[in-house]
């Protein structure tokens, strides 16, 4: 087979590419930092006692955590206007499916990484007399956060592949934009391989650097 | 009161003191009394309750029932909902060192920090003059120079002593030591027991829970020997250890008197 390949044709409007380079980078801090909002908040109230506390918190874990983004996307784009009575525009819709998703991840990371330190760390925390806020600030959280860091890095790295969901409810992030200069230039060889080689650039960097962390963290 | 009064009154007291975890009861009355700078040592087979004694008395655990009384504070247990929440059972707390089996040392601090970690964040102490405490209670157990070590570069008789110096931080009123020593090899108990000695020596409070019968009759000045959730048998270290009445007791104790551990103390 012979192919003539041109890159530089599908990457001259180079606007463009930066744009949904943009949209992607927007989204993925954007929801990173939401979810991870969401996972301090239901983390510390997944460790209280009161089963009404926490039953609602572990249904939501659990529904984001067992139901595939791309569906969680689309019905909030499609499915809640017909129970609100009113449509959310579509970056709203894709950015709530992808915060909650990786809040119900986060929280999950969250609890883990408390409940991982050991009785016997809380025990001489209370043995020199702190209170509960005194022990989480001082003994548990900071150990606590050093191990939820990894998990947390990679969590962040799937997150920003998983911007290319956005696609379905037509956001101009790089997956959607590719597509369009697909259909405008015939050269989908061209186009989703650059657009496969920027989000590994983006990503790669990332990914040596939560290795990094992890040798440090096992030390 | 009279200071008369204040001598003879027990430092602390512990009436009818009952724990049960669900249907198993693991304290069923125990009631003891420990005054001031008295070393109270409490032996006996394992799963006798004489941890779980220790950690109702710090209020790890709280006690289905009975009466704890420290200083002038009084706490009756068994009421709805517990004796103590928060703040103020922090400040009881506070108030009692405790030493664990597996040190519990924070990982992620250097063993002065270990030490300052109570006076700083507990008693608000500035942190120049927590540090100056830490020094002097690290060279106290023999760790000068060990300052700026973390907790995973020492070695379990050190990290132990770092822990008694944590404790000794906060200038409790009584000290519990729960099996310090059981975690440790054989080679490091000798540099952790020697500084109980010192604490007992200096007129410190304390009840110790322990396996090492040699040095208990050594430092103790009341033995008390549990069994199965109470007191089998109590009394000077001597008459307990070396003719107790119970024969519970005389069958626990014997096994000790077989590996020679009693005589070779002398």
């Amino acid at each position: 087979m012979h192919y003539h390949w041109d890159l530089a044709m599908v990457l001259a409007d180079t606007d463009r590419w930066l744009h949904g380079i943009g949209i992607t980078l927007l989204y993925s801090v954007a929801t990173v930092a939401g979810g991870i909002v969401i996972g301090v908040f239901c983390g510390l109230a997944l460790l209280s006692p009161k089963r009404w506390v926490t039953l609602p918190l572990e249904a939501y874990v659990e529904i984001f955590r067992c139901t595939p983004l791309l569906i969680q996307i689309v019905w909030f784009y499609y499915a809640l206007p017909i129970v609100l009575n009113f449509s959310l525009p579509a970056w709203l819709a894709a950015g709530m499916g992808l915060t909650l998703y990786m809040g119900a991840f986060c929280t999950e990371i969250f609890r883990a990484g408390v409940m991982s330190i050991g009785r016997g760390q809380w025990q001489a925390g209370r043995a020199v007399g702190m209170t509960y806020a005194q022990l989480m600030r001082r003994i548990v959280l900071p150990q606590a956060v050093r191990r939820m860091i990894p998990p947390l890095l990679n969590q962040s790295i799937t997150q920003l592949k998983n911007t290319a969901l956005l696609y379905v409810v037509a956001v101009p992030d790089l997956m959607y934009t590719s597509s369009i200069i697909t259909a405008e230039t015939y050269r989908p060889l061209e186009v989703y391989t650059s657009a496969a080689a920027i989000y590994f650039i983006m990503l790669y960097p990332l990914t040596l650097f939560a290795k990094r962390l992890e040798t440090r963290v096992d030390r | 009161m009279t200071g008369d009064e204040d001598r003879q009154r027990p430092m602390i007291e512990v009436t009818d003191l009952v724990k049960n975890y669900g249907s198993l009861a693991a304290l069923r009355g125990v009631s003891l009394g420990v005054a001031k700078g008295e070393v109270v040592v409490l032996i006996g087979p394992s799963g006798c309750g004489k941890s779980t004694l220790l950690r109702c008395v710090h209020l790890l655990e709280e006690p289905t029932s009975g009466t704890i009384r420290v200083g002038a504070q009084q706490i009756s247990f068994g009421g709805s909902g517990p004796a103590l929440a928060g703040r103020k059972l922090a400040a009881y707390r506070s108030r009692i060192g405790m030493v664990f089996q597996h040190f519990e040392l924070f990982p992620h601090m250097t063993a002065l920090e270990n030490v300052m970690e109570g006076p700083v964040t507990v008693k608000r102490m500035d942190r120049r003059a927590a540090a100056a405490v830490g020094r002097g209670l690290l060279a106290k157990v023999g760790l000068a120079g060990k300052e700026e070590s973390y907790p995973a570069q020492l070695s379990g008789g050190q990290a132990q002593r770092v822990a008694i110096a944590r404790a000794l931080a906060m200038s409790p009123e009584v000290m519990l030591f729960d099996e310090v020593t059981s975690a440790l090899d054989p080679e490091l108990v000798g540099e952790v027991l020697a500084v109980m000695r010192q604490l007992a020596e200096d007129g410190t409070t304390m009840i110790v829970v322990t396996h090492e019968i040699a040095f208990a009759r050594d430092i103790a000045d009341h033995v008390l020997i549990m069994d199965a959730g109470a007191i089998a048998e109590h009394g000077r270290a001597d008459d307990v250890l070396l003719c107790p009445a119970n024969p519970r007791t005389r069958a626990f104790l014997s096994r000790f008197h077989n590996t020679g551990t009693l005589r070779s103390s002398g």
